[in-house]
């Protein structure tokens, strides 16, 4: 019941998150035709604003937007608007969708396999690191997870090609397509957020190795393996688990830094660049795409929570 | 022996070698990089070596030795205009030293009030203040960034244009950097104040000085907020590394410093740039990449240990 509810409530959060998405665009100063060949003559350049209604005051573009404007031809008759949300005004002969149903799957992949490899070694780092507290295995692991929290992609994206792709010719430098482009942005993007798993998850299994049920299953005779994997690790988790709604939704969006050093025609480029040159419709999307994802994230986050710890309960 | 919680928690910290040691390396570094000019303009005054030496580390000083590796006569090499990396580095470092701080204090400064009022008034104001928490959470922080820096931007041009000095330009756009950031970062802030303030405006304390008739704003100048610092100087360690990466992060997209001045970040976009399969540069990433890295450590061993000598956890 209590997800229903929340399940509902979705609609009208997204509904203004695209308000305000759609002023906050519509304020900043220039237009969608700045950029390009300087219109022959200020009736041009009003012709073609006229054309994509961008004289019409910002709250009239905004119903304009959602399809919810009826107008009066010549004849006297009443036309029902089309709404504008899929027009790219930077990319006049694409669609809104046409252009992110482009780059959403190469992002989305590209994002999923970060996400794995993040998981892949975030978790086991953090399990290990706090079960093995106070020993080698936990500065080495802990050490390494500080360490990749503080170097940007920026910084070991370069280094992946230089040395796996132009030095050692294993991987190729750029470019997406076989599974083999894949690695090495996969490793950039992913390296980052498996510090901050690793660094959850211990946090996590320290907590969760004080508390009393765990004294109670040891006190009970149970293996250090079955008491740390079975009953532990369930709860430890749960810090990770809510971490993973606003980095899947990150992720899966794109990231411009890895997507231009790559070369990978992601979302991540069209995010940046959407806003940057004021398409206004384009970036008006996106940014409904990543909250729409974040807010279903989140929802699915607390859903997890009710399944792996029976002691949390919503109304 | 003295024992108040404040002296017990400087002495857990003091334990916590990583973090001391960072706490030195961090002080050294801002020492080098004010002293470093200065130290210039000394040598300079040591005849006419001296004076070759003082010119050719001029973070803009150009010269024929392009991408020179890295060698006694330049440590870090030199980048695409034959300028000594060791001195662009330094240059870049007090740039995003500079820009984490700030943007780091504006964003603490919207969020304390922000999280100090709605904590405090409650009820309706609370939950209005917090959702637009959420829904701003809820946006790509680029898209608003970029928005925000454009916008502040056209409305500068316009303005200095106005007073006939449209030269100053390059370096408003620091002062851009500094909003902007800051702009997009106190979120996180705001929900840990807010739910300080939720605690503590219960408290006795807060209690008695409304009963001696003191009004909200001097209970919460007086009483509430000066309670928070203590995790708010935690989180603001924490919260200078995060900014540095972003401002790197804006550099590389053109949004953050201009050529020819420098940060960390701009200066490893530059080196980006110049990467390709032929030759490879790694020193033009690789000193300003490894200074940035050593930096963040230095920042988040420093924030972990006031963290964990403090025993606050990431309430919020």
């Amino acid at each position: 019941m209590y997800f229903l509810k929340r399940l509902l409530l979705l609609l009208p959060l997204l509904l203004f998150i695209s308000f305000l998405a759609f002023t906050l665009v519509h304020v900043a100063p220039g237009g969608p035709f700045d950029r390009e060949r300087r219109p022959a003559s200020p009736e041009i350049e009003r012709a073609i604003k006229a054309k994509y209604h961008l004289d019409e005051p910002v709250l009239k573009q905004y119903a304009r937007y959602l399809g919810l404007i009826w107008e009066k031809d010549a004849q006297g008759n009443w036309h029902h608007a089309p709404a504008s949300f899929d027009i790219s005004l930077k990319y006049r002969n694409h669609s809104v969708t046409a252009i992110i149903a482009q780059g959403l799957p190469v992002s989305m992949s590209l994002g999923l396999l970060a996400f794995g490899f993040a998981l892949g070694v975030g978790v086991p780092v953090g399990y290990f690191t706090a079960v093995r507290r106070g020993h080698w295995e936990d500065y080495a692991g802990s050490f390494f997870a500080i360490l990749v929290i503080c170097v940007p992609g920026l910084v070991v994206a370069p280094m992946l090609i230089m040395l796996l792709a132009i030095k050692w010719r294993i991987f190729p430098v750029a470019l997406w397509g076989s599974p083999a482009h894949a690695v090495l942005p996969m490793m950039a993007l992913g390296l980052y957020f498996s510090g901050r798993i690793a660094r959850l998850m211990r946090e996590g299994m320290l907590n969760t190795m004080q508390s009393e049920f765990i004294v109670a299953a040891r006190a009970k005779g149970l293996g250090e393996n079955a008491v740390l994997l079975k009953h532990a690790f369930r709860l430890a988790v749960l810090p990770v688990v809510s971490y993973s709604g606003p980095l899947l939704a990150d992720l899966l969006t794109g990231s411009f830094v890895i997507e231009s050093i790559f070369q990978i025609p992601g979302l991540g480029m069209q995010m940046v660049n959407s806003s940057l040159n004021s398409d206004y419709t384009m970036t008006v999307a996106l940014a409904l795409l990543y909250a729409a994802l974040l807010l279903v994230m989140n929802l699915l986050v607390d859903f997890a929570y009710v399944v792996l710890d029976r002691r949390v309960k919503y109304e | 022996m003295s024992n108040s919680p404040g002296q017990r928690a400087w002495r857990r910290f003091l334990k916590n070698q990583p973090a001391v040691y960072s706490a030195w390396f961090l002080a050294a570094l801002v020492l080098i990089v004010l002293g470093w000019p200065v130290a210039l303009r000394t040598i300079s005054a040591f005849g006419t070596r001296g004076a070759e030496f003082a010119n050719r580390h001029q973070p803009d000083q150009l010269s024929e030795a392009q991408f020179q590796p890295p060698s006694a006569r330049h440590w870090f090499g030199t980048d695409v205009h034959g300028r000594d990396l060791l001195s662009r580095a330094r240059y870049g470092a007090q740039v995003s030293l500079l820009v984490g701080i700030v943007g780091a204090g504006v964003s603490l400064v919207i969020g304390v009030l922000w999280g100090a009022i709605a904590g405090y008034a409650g009820g309706r104001v609370d939950s209005v203040m917090m959702r637009f928490v959420d829904v701003l959470y809820s946006l790509p922080s680029i898209i608003f960034v970029i928005v925000l820096i454009t916008t502040l931007e056209g409305v500068s041009k316009n303005w200095l244009a106005g007073i006939g000095a449209p030269r100053l330009g390059n370096s408003t756009r620091l002062l851009f950097l500094f909003v902007g950031l800051g702009a997009v970062s106190w979120l996180t802030m705001a929900r840990i104040v807010r739910g300080q303030v939720l605690s503590l405006r219960q408290r006795a304390f807060v209690e008695a000085s409304r009963a001696l008739g003191a009004g909200p704003i001097r209970i919460l100048a007086r009483h509430i907020i000066p309670n928070t610092l203590g995790i708010v100087i935690v989180y603001l360690t924490l919260t200078v590394p995060a900014i540095i990466l972003y401002e790197s992060f804006l550099s590389y997209l053109g949004l953050g410093i201009q050529p020819p001045m420098a940060s960390w970040g701009s200066l490893i976009a530059e080196g980006a740039d110049q990467m390709n399969s032929i030759r490879i540069y790694w020193w033009l990433i690789a000193f300003p990449g490894g200074l940035l890295v050593t930096t963040l450590l230095a920042l988040n061993f420093l924030g972990d240990g006031l963290r964990d000598a403090w025993d606050v956890r990431g309430r919020g």
